[in-house]
């Protein structure tokens, strides 16, 4: 009980580190508390009033969630298209990094600067007129469409993580490439590509995340026909009960833990800096 | 070393948008000659070598290897190998994959590629570092991969650019020795970028002297060292004593200078500093020409003093006319 008094604690750790200390004991228990709380939720199968914690802990709502057909579908349709917006925004944006970091043309930093602008309206406005142009196109509650919605949220990390990572390999790396005989693509398969790969798999992970994660613009375009897990979620939050919606909730985020664990060797505030640099 | 030509630069120029780069550039370097570029930095020494590796276009005027134009051709093409300042292996290979890697696109057989760069592993003294990464070895041991990774391709010229002045000065003039041992053994022929003087003095056969842009004299390390072509190569190399008379300029090394004893020209002075630098001395001595350096041997320096008078003569002078 001795370490239990803040009197004691206090002349303990000296002044400012024990307010120091109580911040942080605030910041963890808003930050954590929550995520805590829900994994509580979601492996209570007993849980009533008037009980502060659960009765008895289990997998009776997994199994439920894992039992509701559109649930179940929603999770595979999201991941399948997280897989597939992340492949595509590779295809598509890593050659647009690579000649925005290697090739100075006129207007180059506007373009780079042109991928913020997606980032800086509320996506509901930008997607309303989004919606208007999909109408005409027929790309309404299309699979191409939702797709593109997903892409379009992750262009702009997609291009300046990676060629922020191209600019940062020094070109003679490149030139002793070419110099024991590799051709240009050759050079670059073997040496840019593999040496930019932390750049590219860091934006890729965010991409993948991101995706994971989009609701508002699914919401829109997708329905009722493509339902992600985000979008499940709205109908989760009202029809279900906390606890099953729990357990939805950390199917969508156990994948963003696992990915980020595996990253964090390269997902650091130097590779996300050199993809902000605008030389 | 023969007399057969082995790279020829014919009459090249390399402008820069800025109006930098060489001008006119006639050399030729014979099969197994060690030849250094030597100049101040921004005098166009490396943008010669890049040149002829390829990765720079010459303006004007063509590089030919054993008789053929190589000027048209890109640099994986080209029969040269460079190795550079800053080492430049791939960080993502080990040493043994970046070695193979040039073996592999000349589609030499996995055996054959094994047993060659283990060769070549002994040969500069690496075996058993073969799956280290370039990021766990020392600058040194980098450079010498460098070198073995440009050497295993049997290249016709062997281009360095400044390879060791990112290194300590004990390795540099060990590696030094050691390139230069390779480079008669094999019978290489180098072209070698360097800064440093003594660099280019312990090295070569010839050395190319450069000043912004143009080559001020070729010659052997002695011959540039006994009879520069002008004054700026005299100032280059080595310490000079510049005593100005007044149609011409008399230039004497400080070895030269002797004090005390009776030669031809006498200037009277009075000594300045006495530094005692290992084998030698160095006595600097006020006259009315300004500060002349004279270096004197160990054991006769023990005589002077600051603020003692002094005459000073000279055993063996170049002049140039103003």
């Amino acid at each position: 009980m001795m370490l239990l008094s803040p009197k004691r604690w206090y002349y303990m750790m000296g002044r400012k580190k024990f307010f120091e200390f109580l911040i942080l004991a605030v910041f963890i228990l808003f930050f954590y508390g929550p995520l805590i709380h829900m994994f509580m939720l979601a492996f209570a199968s007993k849980y009533e009033v008037p009980w502060v914690l659960p009765t008895k802990f289990g997998f009776e709502w997994w199994k439920y969630v894992l039992n509701q057909r559109s649930l179940v579908s929603s999770i595979s349709l999201s991941f399948t298209i997280a897989a597939i917006v992340t492949a595509l925004s590779l295809v598509i944006c890593l050659p647009a990094a690579f000649v925005l970091a290697r090739y100075d043309f006129p207007g180059r930093k506007l373009v780079m600067l042109s991928f913020l602008i997606g980032n800086a309206f509320p996506h509901l406005g930008l997607y309303t007129s989004i919606g208007i142009i999909y109408y005409k196109l027929n790309l309404m509650g299309t699979f191409l469409g939702v797709l593109l919605i997903h892409m379009l949220g992750s262009i702009m990390l997609m291009i300046w993580l990676p060629a922020g990572a191209f600019r940062s390999i020094p070109r003679q790396q490149e030139e002793a490439a070419r110099d024991v005989g590799a051709g240009p693509v050759r050079t670059f398969f073997h040496v840019t590509l593999p040496m930019a790969w932390p750049g590219i798999a860091v934006a890729a992970m965010f991409t993948f995340i991101a995706s994971l994660g989009e609701n508002q613009g699914t919401l829109l375009v997708g329905l009722p026909k493509y339902r992600t897990m985000p979008v499940e979620m709205y109908g989760v939050i009202l029809d279900y009960p906390a606890t099953a919606g729990a357990v939805f909730a950390l199917i969508l985020i156990i994948p963003n833990l696992i990915l980020l664990l595996l990253m964090r060797k390269y997902v650091g505030p130097e590779t996300i800096s050199k993809g902000f640099k605008m030389n | 070393m023969t007399n057969e030509v082995k790279l020829e630069i014919r009459d090249m120029t390399k402008k820069y948008k800025n109006g930098d780069g060489v001008e006119n550039i006639n050399l030729k370097v014979n099969t197994g000659e060690l030849v250094t570029l030597l100049g101040p930095s921004g005098c166009g020494k490396t943008t010669i070598l890049r040149t002829i590796g390829g990765f720079l276009e010459c303006t004007k005027g063509s590089i030919l290897i054993d008789g053929r134009n190589i000027e048209h051709l890109p640099p994986e093409k080209r029969p040269t190998a460079m190795v550079f300042q800053s080492y430049n292996l791939w960080p993502h290979m080990t040493v043994y994959e970046n070695m193979a890697f040039g073996l592999k696109l000349r589609k030499i057989p996995k055996a054959e590629r094994h047993h060659q760069i283990m060769k070549m592993l002994e040969l500069i003294k690496m075996t058993g570092m073969e799956r280290k990464y370039p990021g766990q070895m020392s600058g040194g041991q980098q450079q010498r991969i460098a070198i073995a990774r440009s050497l295993l391709l049997k290249p016709d010229v062997l281009l360095l650019d400044e390879p060791f002045s990112a290194l300590d000065a004990k390795i540099r003039s060990q590696m030094r020795e050691e390139l230069r041992k390779i480079q008669i053994d094999l019978n290489i022929t180098v072209v070698f970028v360097t800064h440093d003087q003594e660099e280019a003095m312990a090295l070569s056969d010839r050395i190319v002297v450069m000043n912004k842009g143009c080559f001020e004299q070729i010659g052997t390390p002695a011959e540039i060292y006994d009879k520069p072509a002008n004054r700026y190569v005299a100032s280059f190399i080595g310490d000079m004593n510049f005593i100005e008379r007044s149609d011409r300029t008399i230039a004497v090394r400080p070895e030269c200078i002797a004090i005390n004893s009776s030669g031809k020209e006498e200037i009277a002075g009075v000594v300045r500093a006495v530094m005692i630098l290992g084998h030698y001395t160095e006595i600097t001595v006020d006259t009315e020409c300004g500060i002349i350096r004279s270096f004197v041997a160990g054991q006769d320096a023990g005589v002077f003093h600051p603020g003692q008078r002094v005459t000073l003569s000279y055993t063996k002078a170049l002049e140039f006319l103003k």
